[in-house]
């Protein structure tokens, strides 16, 4: 397998076009396992080149396993280890990372999930890993204050002004709409309620916040998600009712103006100068 | 060197550990404290939240050391400037006494390979990590240290050791060494070299931290010893000899305990420094008494 030295004497250039070949195909070996070992190798005592680099590979897949693994712990567990794992070396070998920032890993592991075959028996599995997915990045998000219950007290004084107010959500919020029942069974892996009870093929339109440092999720009313979609858009408070009550004609405004209260939605109400 | 000359190292030189999420709150309450504590920068590139919440209480009470392992800097392409921008942003945040990373590469073509690789030992590779080291330098506005590897293949291409690369990596550049004992033993067992003449022919002038961790061992198609740098036991009989002897040619210098894979509790990390302090205590007094 060894090949012998090059003889000396290459130009710079050449020195470089080659070095740069060396790691193209160290790295081109390194994620498909079907091809053979970079020819470039050599091994002290002539022992298989192969049988080292496969220690590298392992490296590859196996930290990038582990580290889906500990991103989507529900999802883990729905399917087992065992099952999970397979299914986590299958996305990593077509979706390596695109950055070292491993806490983004993972953005299109729900949808490759729902296109996995061998996970078809259990539907819910890629809403539960969105889920997931989206409380990681909520725990990553920027700092910002939280306008708390006591904040809204002021602007609930003058009801006159709500309806134009616009809201800059808190940039740790995020809105998941699963098909499936994603949060509650979330919800009862963490010992909220029993799994046995849920209607898994109950649509949930979920809410992640981070009213008090920790990621925390809770379901939307129907319209909910439109009504919070809207805000972010900056529409004003009553447009974005409007257009929850539109989608949904049994939402509740009061309620829906409750969640962006007590959920540490809102970062910062935004008042327009009034024009005289 | 078009950068400041500030200290490549603030560390105090004694034993500190690799802080893990799950260590934060023991720490925070412990009476004993170890003398610095090493993250990783990736796990703390992110906008905000807890995890910058419980650095910033940990740093006040410990020295902060910096790791990474994302920047590439072997790799045949540029430095990822957006990377780059992101550790600049976070050693501005955090102030940490020390950065390092490694002589390795980890990025090709906008994937992250998420293993410290190795590169050839040569006139080509010599001249782009030098350039690499230049711009982080010269980006971050201070010295880093470079972390020599573990490896389990050798480039037929290679024309320079691995211990000469680095010495001329580190007279070009004016970086520091962070002398990772373990990787030296591992890759000397590899590649059937002597690992004290490897350590003795370091630029040990230039160590301004050291890194000790474990191995797992399997063998290699010929028989011979195949150790591979896992990070997921206790610091081996004879890592802990080939640092007492590294530390009998440097003098004391800031230790780290480093533990990846199946990481134990925090007081057995504690453990584990305080045999590094002994033995620093033990091999560099008496020669201090002695000059």
């Amino acid at each position: 397998m060894l090949r012998p030295r090059k003889a000396g004497g290459m130009n710079p250039g050449t020195r470089q076009a080659e070095c740069h070949d060396a790691l193209a195909g160290f790295a081109v070996a390194l994620l498909d396992a079907a091809r053979p070992v970079p020819h470039d190798l050599r091994t002290w005592n002539g022992s298989d080149a192969r049988q080292r680099f496969a220690v590298y590979r392992n490296n590859v897949v196996v930290s990038l396993v582990d580290a889906l693994d500990a991103a989507f712990p529900v999802t883990a567990q729905l399917v087992g280890e065992e099952f999970f794992r397979a299914m986590a070396r299958e996305f990593v070998a077509g979706h390596p990372p695109a950055s070292p920032m491993l806490f983004e890993y993972g953005a299109d592991f729900a949808d490759f999930i729902e296109g996995f075959a061998p996970a078809a028996a259990v539907p819910y599995l890629g809403d539960v890993a969105r889920v997931e997915y989206a409380l990681t990045q909520s725990t990553h998000a920027a700092d910002a204050p939280v306008i708390d219950p006591a904040g809204f007290r002021a602007l609930l004084a003058e009801p006159e002004r709500l309806a134009s107010l616009r809201f800059r959500l808190h940039p740790a919020l995020g809105v998941v709409r699963c098909r499936y029942a994603a949060a509650s069974i979330w919800a009862a892996h963490h010992g909220a309620g029993h799994l046995e009870a849920i209607d898994w093929t109950a649509a949930e339109d979920v809410l992640v916040t981070r009213p008090h440092m920790e990621a925390a999720l809770r379901i939307l009313p129907p319209g909910g998600a439109e009504f919070m979609l809207a805000l972010g858009r900056r529409l004003p408070l009553a447009e974005a009712l409007d257009i929850a009550l539109s989608n949904a004609p049994g939402f509740d405004p009061q309620s829906g103006f409750g969640v962006l209260v007590n959920a540490g939605a809102v970062t910062e109400v935004i008042v327009e100068e009034t024009t005289a | 060197m078009n950068h400041s000359t500030r200290d490549a190292t603030l560390l105090p030189p004694r034993a500190g550990i690799g802080l893990k999420g799950q260590h934060v709150r023991d720490l925070l309450a412990s009476a004993g404290l170890p003398a610095f504590v090493e993250v990783h920068a990736e796990n703390y590139m992110g906008a905000g939240g807890p995890s910058h919440r419980a650095l910033d209480a940990v740093r006040e009470r410990v020295p902060l050391s910096v790791h990474g392992v994302g920047l590439s800097i072997g790799a045949s392409e540029g430095i990822d400037a957006l990377h780059l921008g992101r550790l600049a942003r976070l050693l501005e945040r955090f102030e940490p006494a020390a950065f390092s990373e490694h002589l390795a590469w980890s990025t090709h073509r906008g994937t992250f390979l998420n293993d410290l690789l190795p590169i050839p030992y040569d006139a080509a590779s010599l001249h782009r990590v030098c350039a690499h080291i230049d711009r982080v330098q010269s980006v971050l506005k201070r010295r880093m240290l470079l972390e020599n590897p573990s490896t389990y293949v050798e480039f037929a291409g290679s024309t320079m050791g691995e211990a000469d690369f680095i010495a001329e990596v580190i007279s070009r550049t004016g970086c520091g060494l962070l002398l990772d004992v373990n990787n030296a033993f591992v890759s000397c067992v590899n590649h059937g070299r002597d690992p004290v003449a490897y350590v003795e022919s370091l630029p040990l002038h230039a160590v301004g931290e050291i890194h000790l961790a474990g191995f797992a061992e399997d063998r290699d198609s010929a028989g011979d010893r195949l150790l591979i740098d896992s990070h997921g036991s206790p610091v081996t009989h004879a890592v802990w000899s080939l640092y007492r002897h590294a530390l009998s040619l440097t003098g004391p210098i800031a230790t780290l305990i480093e533990w990846d894979n199946d990481v134990p509790d925090f007081a057995r990390l504690m453990d584990e420094a305080r045999t590094a302090d002994e033995v620093a205590e033990a091999c560099c007094v008496p020669a201090r008494q002695a000059a």
